[in-house]
């Protein structure tokens, strides 16, 4: 920890501003989520710092909360990619023979079909609410972290110390958690950042399409979609929430690159 | 400096250091070495790892591998300092006067192209000769070395020679541009015994008649007497000694060199056989899943409680294969496994926890061996925890106890391996192995990893450990040097069959059969003109038959 290079020092700032806007959402933001405060499109003043939005809305507050709702989704959704991708790329990688085939031959299936088509079907035949679009990004998005955890976890399961633990007696739980986990972690933990960046675009995406987040609430891929013909006018409305979602990925792919720098044995160091 | 070859004066070469968990520094690693090689003689570098010796060989081409610098010092070749030539002076002299051997030919070579045009390539693009003539050439180098069918060898792909072969071409694509040195680093160390007898002698031969000078880099003493007229010993970026061969082998002055010159020098008395087998295989075969021959054939052998039973053989004799089979991760076609009076289940799935105690591995490469991510204590610890339902205060214990009996005091508790040296790795790993307190352990290759002094350090804690705690060893090896120093009783394997098996003094001694008589006369005796006298040995024989 002793020196921060200063590229992911600048991305570790915008990342803590962005989570701890996110948490703190209803101390910070001005006014009301679906308040109307002034009129539509006004320019950024003392009151609104941003100016409002296409029905009159604070910018500022609906960034915050859409922040808030985009990173919430994200975040959640990553964590169920990732615990049931490296649950079944782990289990794939120790069981082996059949047991793989059948997994991965699925996956592939899978992934042969476009995230973001395969996405719109589902969300157009089903409800969109906040579980059901978590469950479907991270569901899809599993696909990935179960491919990246079992080439991974392949590579260690032939190491000798993993020959050792079998040969010990060792049973797969303790194999998969204690002697895999530990030393996949580097590398999973640096595709965890990717993996967020892509869950906020996806989401955002979505939300643009109007399959995500449904108004009033606020998101920042609706935000762009709620503001988009205001551009035509020469409204920056649109804009701001791109520059977060850009800024966003920006600085946590920047926190990601200096963990696997810092992590992986490749420059000598062991984290 | 009439016909100095190539002169180094006061070589420092730098390089920067990752000590985990610290911001990484410079440090030098070679201080300040100076020699002279006249042409057409041969000096040998030799050390062990980390003693600089190949970062010195590269330097006489004026390279350094990634992240290492010549901070200072003159490498003169041929009348002038290499170093100032800048990048373009290096490129015309690297292929043309000065070219490398590298330790494995089978990385070293591109496998998609033929050998000849390997092997040509750096004199027709330093324009020493016309295609042709290097051609000419090479075909004259493969005879010289003994390739078969030289007229057509370079025809071959990488992948259809044999390794003793590849490093033989490999010396070929070093001598084709007519260089004026050539820097061998480690050419034979990935060779089997009886491969290494080969290519030294070609080696040596082809330097004698093509008049080259040459560093030679090993650290096997016994291999670098039979090519080399100087030999400098290194230690750890110091020149420790440097004289003619016949001084530094029979008269060491340095105490390390003497330690170098009598390494495996252990007597071990030869323990007599018991009725009562810890271990009896027999009639074992064995095949890999999904081929169609057999790479075990009805071995048969015993390990008596308390012995070591040294299996000896070439890469590929199926010694690891009877390792796999007796531990149960390849379970044997036919044939039966006795240990300690039970039968033993053919696979590890159907084996009890007190059989799977009772018979522990040590392997070859500690530093895969253990888990990166656990701590000494954790790693020694698993065992006591898994076998003995040891916890807390008994646990620690216990585990300072193991650490005593290996030599390694408490405060390696917390360390993870990667802070351990290669040597304490090894006995970590050793350590594992006791917590069970096994009565059997198999050792595979453990000592070939190790430089020769921690390798002897590792088998004297074994022999101390068999006579404490009444072990026996399983122990695989290729080399025998270490079988005379612990075993009792030896196998010897040859192409997954055992050809000669019982106590240590009637293997040793003739008569012997052929592969055994070959695999004996083939390990390197520290003494001058062995080489000449076994392949003189060798020729006289072929004649007589």
């Amino acid at each position: 920890m002793s020196r921060i290079p200063v590229a992911a020092a600048v991305g570790l700032f915008f990342t803590a501003l962005y989570f701890l806007a996110a948490i703190f959402a209803p101390l910070l933001a001005p006014y009301g989520v679906a308040e109307v405060v002034g009129d539509v499109w006004e320019p950024s003043s003392a009151t609104h710092w941003l100016g409002t939005d296409n029905i009159g809305r604070d910018l500022l507050t609906r960034l915050i909360y859409g922040g808030r709702t985009t990173i919430f989704i994200a975040t959640t959704a990553t964590i169920l990619s990732f615990t049931t991708g490296a649950t079944l790329g782990f289990l794939a990688a120790v069981l082996g023979g059949w047991a793989d085939q059948v997994m991965s031959r699925a996956i592939d299936l899978l992934m042969s079909i476009p995230t973001l088509i395969f996405a719109l079907v589902v969300l157009s035949v089903m409800p969109v609410t906040l579980p059901v679009l978590i469950l479907v990004m991270g569901l899809l998005d599993s696909t990935r972290v179960y491919r990246l955890a079992r080439a991974v976890a392949v590579d260690i399961n032939v190491m000798d110390y993993v020959e050792a633990a079998k040969l010990r007696g060792e049973g797969r739980v303790w194999i998969i958690f204690r002697e895999i986990l530990p030393n996949a972690l580097s590398p999973l933990v640096a595709e965890m950042g990717l993996r967020f960046i892509f869950m906020v675009l996806f989401v955002s995406t979505l939300s643009f399409l109007g399959l995500g987040v449904q108004p009033p609430a606020a998101d920042w891929g609706g935000i762009v979609k709620e503001n988009k013909d205001g551009i035509v006018y020469g409204i920056p409305a649109a804009l701001l929430p791109a520059v977060a979602i850009a800024t966003l990925a920006i600085s946590v792919n920047l926190v990601a690159d200096w963990i696997l720098n810092r992590t992986t044995s490749l420059k000598g160091g062991r984290g | 400096m009439s016909d100095a070859m190539l002169e180094m004066r006061d070589l420092r070469i730098g390089a920067t250091a990752y000590p985990p968990g610290e911001p990484p520094q410079d440090i030098e690693i070679v201080h300040g070495i100076s020699f002279t090689l006249q042409k057409g003689k041969v000096l040998g570098l030799i050390g062990e790892s980390g003693a600089g010796k190949s970062t010195i060989g590269l330097a006489a081409l004026g390279y350094g591998r990634g992240g290492v610098k010549i901070t200072g010092g003159e490498v003169w070749i041929n009348g002038r300092d290499i170093l100032k030539g800048g990048l373009r002076g290096l490129r015309k002299l690297r292929g043309a006067e000065v070219t490398y051997v590298a330790q494995s030919a089978a990385a070293a070579f591109n496998p998609a192209k033929k050998l000849m045009e390997q092997v040509i390539e750096a004199a027709v693009h330093h324009n020493r000769c016309s295609k042709s003539e290097a051609e000419a050439r090479a075909v004259e180098l493969f005879a010289k070395l003994g390739l078969p069918d030289p007229e057509t060898f370079g025809n071959r792909y990488p992948h259809q020679v044999s390794g003793g072969q590849l490093q033989r071409a490999m010396t070929a694509l070093a001598l084709c541009p007519q260089p004026d040195l050539v820097v061998f680093d480690e050419p034979t160390t990935a060779l089997d015994v009886t491969t290494q007898i080969e290519v030294l002698a070609a080696i040596k031969e082809a330097i004698r008649d093509t008049g080259v000078a040459a560093l030679y880099i090993t650290h096997d003493l016994a291999v670098v007497a039979q090519v080399s007229d100087d030999i400098m010993v290194l230690r750890d970026g110091d020149k420790v000694e440097y004289g003619p061969t016949d001084q530094i082998i029979n008269a060491p002055q340095e105490d390390y060199t003497r330690a170098l010159v009598s390494v495996r020098s252990i007597n071990h008395e030869e323990k007599s056989p018991t009725p009562d087998p810890v271990l009896r295989v027999s009639g074992i075969s064995a095949r890999y899943k999904g081929t169609s021959f057999d790479v075990l054939h009805d071995i048969s052998v015993d390990l008596h409680p308390g012995q070591t039973l040294a299996v000896v053989g070439e890469s590929g004799s199926g010694k690891s294969t009877l390792a796999r089979v007796i531990t149960g991760l390849l379970p044997p076609s036919k044939g039966e496994i006795e240990f300690s009076g039970r039968t033993l289940s053919p696979a590890l799935e159907g084996r009890p926890r007190e059989d799977l105690r009772e018979l522990q591995m040590i392997y070859q490469m500690a530093d895969v061996a253990m888990n990166p991510r656990q701590t000494v204590g954790t790693i020694i610890g698993r065992p006591l925890e898994f076998y003995f339902n040891m916890r807390g205060a008994e646990k620690r214990q216990r585990i300072k106890e193991l650490l005593e009996e290996i030599e390694m005091g408490d405060g390696f508790l917390d360390r993870y391996p990667a802070e351990l040296s290669g040597g304490q790795k090894q006995r970590v790993c050793i350590a594992r192995a006791l917590a069970a307190k096994p009565k059997m352990i198999i050792c595979d290759e453990v000592t070939s990893a190790l430089d020769p002094l921690v390798a002897d350090g590792i088998l004297k804690l074994l022999l101390n450990l068999q006579k404490i705690e009444g072990v026996a060893y399983l122990f695989i090896t290729h080399d025998l040097a270490t079988v005379r120093a612990i075993a009792d009783s030896i196998a010897v394997m040859h192409r997954g069959k055992v050809v000669r098996y019982g106590p240590k003094s009637q293997v040793l001694s003739p008569p012997f059969d052929d592969y055994t008589d070959l695999l004996l006369s083939s390990v390197p005796e520290m003494k001058l003109g062995w080489l000449e006298e076994v392949i003189a040995h060798r020729k006289m024989e072929s004649a007589g038959n």
